[in-house]
């Protein structure tokens, strides 16, 4: 019966689509990088899907070795498009690192990232941190428990180093957040001194994902921040303890965006529209009907072609739990989310909540007004695009009219103080105000000149 | 009695039937031994009925001690590895190998269907693209290569270099050979690049294959690209060498008779030189494959060609409890396609070289 249902769904969807209009495409051959990590998810899926093909597009989908590799491929044209750090096509349109005008249509998921740190460091931690009655630690797990084993590793004269995927990845704002919301500073960026370890008491340096685990079984750092599936990986291999989610952090963070050039878009706007069509369609699939279809999706991630890890490690964090310690198992239904909650939508808001973490930690040198970051973030994110393939979808039938924000001005409400780890609100219109409320990082006129704030 | 004894007749037969047999177990062992076939020899001779205890002994030295030592290390192998623990869990065995070998060969059959799956998508694609009155297109498979194409891309790769390579060190080493002073130009060249590992030449190789071809829609993609001319950087010395060796070494009565036909250079270089300095040429191309083949794996790997080092790279990453087997299935494979590359150089080599030095 349940066959016949499908069989018959399926025949209804063969027929809608067949009755579509195609875009007329541009340039049908597309090549798209992406990262071993589980939030490549709705590449895979279209591809795996064929919702690709559905759009007329031939996708090929390459992994990359680092996220250097990867921005370069897309600026100098050997890829057509990637699954990028949310902070890379900001970073590059306002020229910090290579400069490029790169826009995004599509955000890729929220949430999806932890914090890991390894046995040695766990053990010091644990006794700071409050145990819940059955024994298990109290979370969310603030960075002030980790406090005074840093400060025991300076008094040894060990720095203290973590690792993070990419100078502007969320993972770095993210790891940034938790240690500066627990009293640690994790150093500040210069014109000058690109290290970001100015006035640091946690030293962060880069590692590509894949390789977390070994650098940290390896000693040369302490903990990290990355996304899954490293996080349960470090877990599985029983060197490391994953102390906090970004779910904890800040509840439903923006994560990834699928990022193209500025050229491209408009070279090619109709082959915009159909992979940006594919890629909503994946997500609606990765979401539906309450992750009915998970199970399938971690069993396409874990084929070597795409993440490769095995399918325990990555259908836990994928199909809603989240392992700590080994054993302790928790809940974390929106631990990835791909298409609820609009994750899809290019909010302007997430843009300007990246742009502040790049002020906040020197990045971005200079103060800038209110004004300059929204100009910036409507020059990357493009809900434009999003809404135009979102209306074709539904006009096909293929979406719902209801889980798309058509009326939206481009900025998400106030997260509100609750949602976040150290309780304080964030509010995408006011990005100056919201910087001043943080009480570590640089606000209104500061630079950093040499190794001092000054301002 | 003028009947002869049909018993000696037979047996006189019977010997010349052997002597061809023998003749023709020799002209064979040439060739057995060129496919690293050598023990099959004594088993032929063994049942061709000579001296059974003497072929015996070969068998036992061609044959059973090559098995013996394989055995002895799989037995090794088998032991030792499940007590090293990696954070991957414990080393594989042969048997966790064989297994993934069988994997990777389903997985390759998998990767056939979805082939198929894909020819169908694209035909119900145009089915409407026609109903759309627009043209129906045809396009390359976009999935990802399975491990014999991987295989295969790396062959294609070392060939490709070694093909470069070839063509810029045999005139090269005839020029060394036949001048001094083309030799006293290029020896201290030589010296100096001749130990420069494949991962120097790497960053260099890509920046300039990047600058050159602009765009990425020229025949041959840049990763293949660059990891076949690492290649051919690591793999033109032993051929530049050892030609220049063969060439300046040729008899002196032959240069003399040259000399006195008043050859000119061209007929020189393709009478006289080339024939003479073939089996060294051969030996150094030999050598050159051999070190193009260790190359090309790292070259693969930082490169991301599609080969067999990226295969072992992406496992590396992918970090998943059958990676390190996977990897070993990997590393038996070079090892076996590397053996196999070799054999066929000294099979080429046998059938243009006339002498016994190789």
């Amino acid at each position: 019966m349940k066959n016949i249902l499908t069989g018959a769904a399926l025949t209804a969807l063969l027929a809608t689509s067949a009755s579509a209009e195609m875009l007329d495409l541009e340039k049908d051959e597309l090549t798209f990088g992406f990262i071993k990590l589980t939030d490549m998810a709705p590449l895979a899926v279209a591809y795996e899907q064929g919702y690709f093909l559905d759009e007329g597009l031939f996708v090929t989908l390459e992994a990359q070795a680092n996220w250097k590799v990867l921005l370069d491929g897309v600026i100098d044209g050997q890829l057509d498009g990637a699954h990028m750090l949310a902070g890379q096509p900001l970073a590059a349109t306002i020229g910090y690192g290579t400069e490029a005008h790169i826009i995004t249509p599509f955000s890729m998921d929220l949430n999806g990232n932890g914090i890991t740190v390894s046995n040695e460091v766990w053990d010091l931690m644990r006794p700071h941190i409050p145990s819940m009655d059955d024994g298990r630690p109290q979370h969310p797990i603030s960075a002030e428990a980790l406090a005074p084993v840093v400060e025991q590793f300076r008094t040894e004269g060990k720095p203290f180093n973590m690792g993070m995927v990419f100078p502007v990845s969320t993972h770095n704002y993210e790891l940034r957040y938790w240690l500066a919301a627990g009293g640690l500073h994790p150093g500040y960026y210069s014109a000058q001194d690109v290290t970001g370890q100015i006035a640091a008491d946690v030293f962060l340096s880069v590692t590509p994902p894949p390789q977390m685990p070994a650098t940290l079984e390896a000693g040369t750092i302490y903990g990290y921040c990355v996304g899954e599936p490293w996080n349960q990986q470090a877990v599985f291999k029983g060197i490391g303890v994953p102390v906090i989610t970004d779910y904890q952090l800040w509840k439903n963070n923006p994560e990834k965006v699928f990022g193209i050039t500025a050229e491209f878009a408009e070279q090619y706007p109709n082959t915009t529209l159909a992979v940006t069509k594919a890629l909503i369609r994946a997500a609606i699939w990765l979401d539906e009907n309450d992750n009915a279809n998970r199970p399938e999706a971690v069993e396409i991630l874990s084929r070597p072609e795409y993440v490769g890890a095995d399918y325990d490690v990555i259908a836990n964090s994928m199909t809603g739990f989240f392992e700590f310690e080994k054993g302790d198992k928790r809940d974390i239904p929106d631990f990835n989310v791909f298409f609820r909650y609009n994750a899809t939508y290019p909010f302007y808001s997430d843009a300007i909540w990246y742009l502040t973490q790049m002020r906040r930690w020197g990045q971005i040198a200079e103060p800038k007004s209110d004004e300059w970051y929204h100009e910036t973030a409507k020059k990357v994110y493009k809900p434009a695009i999003y809404l135009e393939a979102a209306r074709m979808l539904v006009d096909e039938g293929l979406a719902n009219e209801a889980d798309f924000p058509w009326e939206s001005d481009g900025y998400k409400a106030p997260t509100p103080a609750e949602d976040i780890i150290d309780g304080i609100a964030y509010d995408g219109r006011a990005p100056n105000a919201y910087l001043e409320s943080l009480p570590i990082g640089l606000k209104g006129q500061q630079i950093i000149v040499g190794s001092e704030v000054q301002g | 009695m003028t009947a002869v004894d049909p018993n000696i007749l037979d047996s006189q037969a019977r010997e010349a039937r052997r002597a061809t047999w023998f003749t023709r177990i020799n002209k064979a062992d040439k060739w057995l031994t060129v496919l690293g076939l050598s023990w099959i020899t004594p088993i032929l001779k063994a049942i061709a009925g000579d001296n059974p205890k003497a072929q015996f002994g070969e068998i036992w030295r061609l044959l059973g001690v090559p098995i013996l030592a394989i055995i002895g290390f799989l037995a090794l192998w088998a032991t030792l590895a499940p007590q090293v623990q990696t954070s991957l869990g414990a080393v594989p065995g042969p048997g966790q190998v064989w297994e993934q070998a069988v994997n990777l060969h389903e997985d390759a059959v998998r990767k056939g269907e979805s082939r198929a799956k894909f020819q169908e998508q694209v035909a119900t694609l145009n089915e409407r693209r026609i109903a759309n009155g627009q043209e129906p297109v045809q396009r390359a498979y976009t999935g990802a290569p399975t491990y014999y194409q991987q295989i295969g891309t790396s062959i294609a790769t070392v060939f490709f270099g070694f093909l470069i390579a070839t063509v810029v060190a045999v005139p090269l080493g005839i020029a060394a050979g036949l001048s001094k002073t083309a030799n006293a130009a290029l020896n201290p060249l030589i010296q100096i690049f001749k130990p420069v590992s494949p991962l120097a030449w790497l960053p260099i190789v890509t920046m300039i294959v990047s600058a050159l071809a602009a765009s990425n829609d020229g025949l041959l993609p840049k990763s293949f690209v660059i990891s076949a001319i690492t290649v051919t950087l690591c793999s033109l010395w032993p051929t530049l060498i050892n030609t220049a060796l063969g060439v300046s070494s040729i008899d002196k009565d032959l240069v003399n008779v040259s000399k006195v036909l008043k050859m000119g250079t061209w007929t020189k270089i393709t009478k006289l030189v080339l024939p003479s300095a073939l089996p060294l040429i051969f030996t150094g191309l030999r050598l050159s494959l051999g070190v193009g083949w260790m190359v090309l794996i790292a070259a693969e790997m930082l490169a991301q060609n599609p080969g067999l080092g990226k295969f072992v790279w992406d496992e590396f990453q992918n970090g998943s409890s059958s990676s390190l087997a996977k990897i070993m299935v990997a590393v038996l494979t070079i090892g076996i396609i590397g053996f196999l590359l070799d054999r066929l150089m000294y099979a080429i080599q046998s059938l243009f070289t006339f002498t016994n030095h190789r």
